[in-house]
């Protein structure tokens, strides 16, 4: 029974108005400077920012990927599993003229990167040390966020500078929503500059005319709720920080400007489960709106259909058929026929399920180009797994 | 119940409210993550600051069931509760509030969210008001099960009174803090922990276990969700991932069975049991992992068609079954 193996069976194609999407067409383009592949937690945007950029760079593009929260086995095959913080070249990628760099993104220390870049030393060592940035820096939601898009924002001027990159491919954090990733920043940046923490050094400066009623009530309420060396770490860390501000701002808005840009492209990448697909939504309504340029939907971790026409209620009939004349003996086989029966039914279960939720995908934003990736039966792990990946991303039809 | 994200927390969590309702027990199913998760499983209209009846509980052998109460918890609006309640903070909450504060505690200020939720928590577990009864104080819910943040965040979130306690030495916040930490500390709590048969989760409920131990909060079980039919077993599984498996018995029992059998229809079914094969070896070695946890283990099926009531209410049952509740 040596019989040539398809690994994977062919795809479901539902009725989805939706175009295939031309990923190797997208790779091929030498204007495709950057590739920012977006979605809610889990569903696979790392595993889809490697494969694209192991893929993009066989295909001879000279290439970096910024993942973020790898897999550990995932990033051992990609030699990165040191947190570096800068990039390092992929071993075993095929020849020919392009390249793979890969890193990981240590989230703190891009911060303290960034502190340390724009704060003279004296300063960078207060803000480092101040109990406020320590926490501001490692738990704050959305500083991982911010930070990817300031090491993009990095890359992106290495790659200008030096020309080692022709193509950035960016992950981006396991949020819940993918919405975050755009928000975020702005988040952290209208927060470091806002009302509130202005108010905070007020007082160290003095202007009286701030020391309204109102406000004396606010830091009154503030000191009994948090007690007065809170408040003073945070004064003593927005003093320090102060001059940074403007910096701050500045670079999260060019980063944000080069998302826009001709060269982008985003993919939105989802899971064919409704809380995926939901995200999936709200994102491309989001860069629709914000004139962002997507690219497409990665609907990845799909269930693929059986061949034959033999139907959900045919195998279940057919399996209780079998059950109740006791064809499965069990000294032979023991529910062989059965057992394959109900596996045949569960999968053309969770199919039709799948395609309902493509189909209403697609009826809502039918000019989205999709890519279907379907699941593989073991995890994505190294590098032959993302080659696959890559390959089945490419092969739409 | 915590769990790596989108393992099926929010459904684990809601399967074990309606299992625990029984025998009249009266159950309290909260949310913190702000996603009205809760009410789209149960089809019912986004819920309030406030706990509401929204199910029966699955019925027990013997004696009626109970209900299943939610309360979804927000930060903003534990805050503003907090203020009132601690501060009698009527006009500088609003003024607060004017300066941002109130924004920047409830979305920014790292720790502020989570004392917050875990407080609303706490109050449920200690005067949880039960709709429809009259008795007032004591603890009135028999359960409260509680959907958390994910495993990455677990510790940080339930420990976060331990370190405001720590911050503030003395006083009444002090003393709110050490309360809530020796609720959750207590054998009054269980935290579990669900997972999906794969590397990454396994890891992560693996050290999720280490983080809450080192941080002496009581670890319960993990749920395996999401597994995979076993119908197929032993040599058969092995055959049927390389390939092997008897194309003749096949044939001949779908013949009996009254299918059209060709044999494109037998490469599919047989393809089919390989990569059902390929999985579950995967997810066998995963399970091995798990039990090596040393904590007890509980199993739910992946149900086909996606959970509706009538899928809480079977994974419910199942919990039940094994004794989780
Ligand atoms: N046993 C199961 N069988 C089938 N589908 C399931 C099962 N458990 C969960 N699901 C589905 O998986 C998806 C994710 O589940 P759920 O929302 O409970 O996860 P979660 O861990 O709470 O996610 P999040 O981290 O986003 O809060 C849902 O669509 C849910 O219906
Ligand atoms: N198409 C696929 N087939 C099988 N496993 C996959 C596939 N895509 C992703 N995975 C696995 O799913 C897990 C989560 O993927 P990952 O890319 O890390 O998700 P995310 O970055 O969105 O959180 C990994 O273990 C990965 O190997
Ligand atoms: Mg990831
Ligand atoms: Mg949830």
């Amino acid at each position: 029974m040596s019989r040539k193996r398809t690994r994977v069976g062919p795809l479901a194609t539902p009725e989805s108005t939706a175009d295939p999407l031309d990923v190797d067409a997208l790779l091929d383009d030498q204007n495709t400077r950057i590739i920012v592949c977006c979605g809610s937690g889990g569903v696979g945007k790392t595993t889809t920012s490697a494969s694209l950029a192991l893929r993009a760079a066989e295909r001879g593009r000279k290439v970096v990927v910024l993942t973020i929260d790898p897999a550990r086995r995932l990033a051992q095959a990609m030699g990165i599993e040191a947190l570096e913080n800068t990039p390092r070249p992929v071993e075993g990628v095929n020849g020919g003229p392009g390249s793979l760099d890969a890193m990981m993104l240590d989230m703190k220390r891009t911060f303290d990167e960034v502190v340390e870049g724009q704060a003279s030393p004296e300063k960078a060592k207060q803000i480092l040390e101040n109990p406020f940035y320590v926490a501001l820096s490692s738990s704050f939601a959305g500083t991982q966020e911010y930070m990817a898009m300031e090491k993009l924002g990095q890359l992106h001027r290495d790659a200008v500078e030096t020309g080692d990159y022709d193509l950035i491919v960016v992950d981006t954090p396991p949020s819940r929503s993918a919405l975050d990733f755009l928000d975020a920043p702005e988040r952290l940046s209208s927060f470091l500059d806002g009302k509130f923490i202005r108010l905070l050094t007020a007082p160290a400066r003095g202007p009286a005319r701030l020391m309204t009623a109102g406000f004396s009530m606010m830091t009154n309420a503030l000191t009994k709720i948090l007690g007065a060396t809170v408040l003073q770490d945070m004064q003593t860390f927005v003093a320090a920080f102060d001059t940074l501000f403007g910096g701050f701002r500045a670079r999260a808005q060019k980063t944000y400007a080069l998302l826009q840009a001709e060269g982008t492209a985003f993919l939105v990448v989802a899971a064919p489960e409704p809380d995926a697909l939901r995200e999936a939504e709200y994102f491309v309504e989001r860069l629709t709106g914000e004139d962002m340029p997507l690219a497409g939907l990665v609907v990845n971790r799909a269930s693929t259909a059986p061949a034959g026409s033999l139907d959900a209620d045919e195998a279940m009939a057919a399996a209780s058929r079998i059950d109740r004349t006791g064809a499965g003996d069990p000294e032979q086989t023991p529910g062989l026929t059965v057992a394959l029966l109900r596996l045949h039914a569960d999968r053309i279960r969770i199919v039709e399920r799948e395609a309902v939720l493509r189909r209403r995908f697609a009826a809502a934003h039918p000019a989205v180009p999709t890519a279907v990736v379907p699941a593989l039966s073991t995890d994505v792990h190294d590098l032959a797994g993302l080659r696959r990946v890559g390959e089945l991303l490419a092969a739409q039809r | 119940m915590t769990g790596k994200g989108g393992t099926g927390k929010s459904t684990v969590a809601a399967a074990l409210a309606l299992a625990l309702a029984s025998r009249g027990r009266n159950v309290l199913l909260c949310e913190v993550e702000g996603r009205q998760g809760i009410a789209k499983m149960f089809d019912v209209d986004p819920l309030p600051y406030e706990e509401r009846r929204i199910a029966a509980g699955l019925p027990g052998p013997a004696g009626r069931a109970g209900a299943v109460f939610a309360l979804h918890i927000d930060a903003e609006s534990a805050l503003l509760e907090y203020l009132a309640m601690y501060y009698r903070l009527g006009r500088a909450g609003k003024a607060l509030d004017r300066f941002g504060v109130i924004d920047f505690a409830t979305t920014i200020a790292p720790g502020v969210r989570d004392v917050l939720l875990t407080g609303k928590v706490y109050e449920a577990a200690r005067s949880g008001r039960k709709k429809g009864t009259s008795s007032k104080g004591g603890a009135q819910y028999d359960a409260i099960v509680l959907d958390a943040p994910p495993t990455g965040r677990i510790t940080q979130f339930l420990n976060v009174n331990d370190e405001l306690a720590g911050l503030a030495k003395a006083g009444p916040i002090k003393k709110q803090a050490d309360t809530v930490m020796t609720l959750f500390r207590s054998p009054r709590t269980a935290v579990h922990l669900v997972t999906v048969l794969e590397e990454m989760p396994v890891q992560e409920t693996s050290d999720g276990i280490g983080q809450l131990r080192s941080a002496d909060l009581p670890v319960g079980g993990v749920v395996v969700n999401l597994v995979r039919p076993r119908d197929l077993t032993g040599d058969l599984l092995d055959a049927a991932r390389r390939d092997e498996l008897d194309r003749e018995t096949i044939t001949g029992q779908l013949k009996d069975a009254g299918v059209e059998v060709d044999d494109s229809l037998v490469d599919g079914l047989t393809a089919e049991a390989r990569d059902h094969a390929e999985r579950r070896a995967l997810e066998d070695a995963q399970r091995e992992l798990v039990q090596a946890m040393d904590v007890p283990t509980y199993e739910l099926p992946r149900i086909a068609g996606g959970v509706d009531m009538g899928g809480l209410y079977d994974l419910a049952a199942a919990l039940r079954e094994q004794g989780m509740a």
